[in-house]
């Protein structure tokens, strides 16, 4: 019993940095998302493509890869190393996540009525009432879905970190493997499973409570 | 001078001239029908006078103050205050979804409220207790407003749960709750089914009977027979000929009004 227990705590310990990379993330990469998908939608030309070419490096490119290139080329390249593993680690994810949600929302956005927008104008209202008072939460109804469906995926891509000895869950039931133990590998997926349940039903109820209107 | 007296008015998409040259007036509390074939520039009229297209040249001017004129560059600020001039129902409402009747009129009309109290007492951020008046001021008007439309009962409901007929009514109090000099209408009953359509041509009959300015675009002949007191027919791009309903529907001059005429009596 008390190995379950030693096995538990150092997991959750690396349950916590598992957290803290999904938490950190989408914070950041939610409102960093929504500007990448003003750029996408730029009129400009020049500004369309340049954030265009952005996503598609970053989506084309696989996450592992990108994490590697944060954590080395500043140091190997520039000569002015990284200050932490786990701070690449998060400025990989962030860039990576913002550029799919940019996509989410501009599908979202995208889908709105343009007769909204045009509704809103001939009322006499600016371009940010519109966008808050008109657009946003019909945009955040139809994105809870796939929103829903890419911030699960997040929960499970932060075991890449352990690329760069970041030390998240997988990493610390790695370690026991040493010492001949398989079954802590296996035991963390009852770590993501609860994780994901939460998330799943949060998701459920934020779709229920918008229920109340159909777009 | 004409309540409203517009110029010159031409718009091209590209290299497509959609409206040649409109010269048009009318007076304050006058009711005018626009009719014509699809394609004829009948929406993108009504569309360069609420500002949503801006017009390659001509000018707008509206109780002797030009509102618009092509030579003009004018700022966003600018376009929205001049625009209020006019009032736009559309074909397909645009009600906003997650809003209810009540909130669909009032919203709008609490912002504009609230900018013009801002802009009088020179507050940029008016305090909690104000704001909340003023919502509550903004209610009470779209409820009233409401009410005149018949829709009393629907005030806490959302667009999804009216008919389309419904709809239309808490789309035109929308947007006679911004006190427009002149309302639009394009083609306001197009997108709902034929026994929903006595209930909107009732509440625009009811506008008219108040004196309100309006200008319709429409596919009912009778209708637009019986409510205006002007009827303009357009096609290519021009206004091909006006007058008196009689004028119009009983003794058309143009060749195009008569082929018009008779394909819309066809059936």
């Amino acid at each position: 019993m008390s190995l379950f227990w030693e096995v538990t705590l150092a997991l959750l310990e690396g349950f916590g940095t598992t957290c803290s990379i999904f938490g950190l993330t989408l914070v950041l990469a939610l409102p960093l998302g929504l500007l990448i998908s003003f750029g996408t939608m730029s009129k400009l030309a020049p500004v369309k493509a340049v954030f265009k070419t952005i996503v598609w490096i970053i989506r084309g490119v696989p996450l592992m890869l990108q994490i590697f290139v944060v954590f080395y080329v500043p140091g190997f390249v520039f000569g002015v190393p990284i200050a932490s593993r786990f701070m690449a680690a998060i400025i990989a994810f962030v860039i990576n996540y913002a550029c799919y949600f940019s996509e989410i929302y501009r599908a979202g956005i995208e889908a709105i009525p343009f007769g909204q927008t045009e509704a809103g104008r001939v009322l006499g209202m600016t371009k940010g009432e519109i966008f808050f008072r008109v657009t946003l939460l019909q945009v955040v109804k139809r994105i809870i879905p796939p929103m829903g469906n890419e911030i699960i995926t997040l929960v499970k891509d932060t075991a890449l970190a352990r690329v760069i000895m970041v030390v998240e869950i997988i990493k610390v039931a790695e370690k026991f493997t040493a010492r001949a133990m398989i079954w802590p590998l296996f035991y963390t997926a009852v770590f993501y499973l609860i994780f994901v349940g939460v998330l799943t039903i949060l998701f459920g109820k934020a779709e229920k409570k918008l229920s109340y209107f159909k777009v | 001078m004409a309540f409203l007296e517009v110029k010159n008015i031409q718009k091209s998409f590209g290299e497509t001239k959609v409206l040649r040259g409109i010269d048009f007036t009318m007076e304050r509390g006058e009711v005018v029908a626009i009719i014509g074939s699809s394609g004829g520039g009948k929406t993108t009229f009504l569309r360069c006078l609420n500002f949503l297209e801006t017009p390659n040249g001509g000018t707008i001017t509206v109780d002797g103050d030009e509102i618009f004129n092509a030579a003009v560059t004018y700022t966003d600020a600018e376009t929205r205050e001049k625009r209020l001039r006019f009032g736009l129902v559309f074909q397909s409402f645009n009600l906003f979804p997650q809003y209810t009747a009540r909130e669909n009129i009032a919203m709008p009309l609490y912002l504009r409220r609230a900018e013009a109290l801002s802009r009088e007492t020179g507050v940029r951020r008016l305090p909690r207790a104000q704001k909340h008046e003023l919502q509550e001021a903004a209610r009470a008007a779209a409820d009233d407003l409401l009410k005149n439309v018949g829709l009393a009962e629907k005030a806490g409901l959302y667009p999804h749960q009216l008919s389309g007929g419904q709809c239309q009514r808490v789309a035109i109090a929308r947007a006679l709750a911004l006190s427009p000099d002149i309302l639009c209408f394009d083609e306001p009953t197009s997108a709902l089914d034929p026994e929903l359509t006595g209930e909107v041509l009732r509440v625009i009959r009811d506008l008219r009977r108040d004196g309100h300015t309006m200008i319709i675009v429409t596919h009912e002949m009778e209708f637009a027979r019986s409510v205006a007191d002007h009827v303009v027919f357009m096609a290519g791009g021009i206004i091909e000929e006006e007058g008196t309903p009689a004028e119009i529907f009983d003794h058309p001059t143009s060749e195009a009004l008569r082929a018009f005429l008779h394909k819309e009596t066809e059936f």
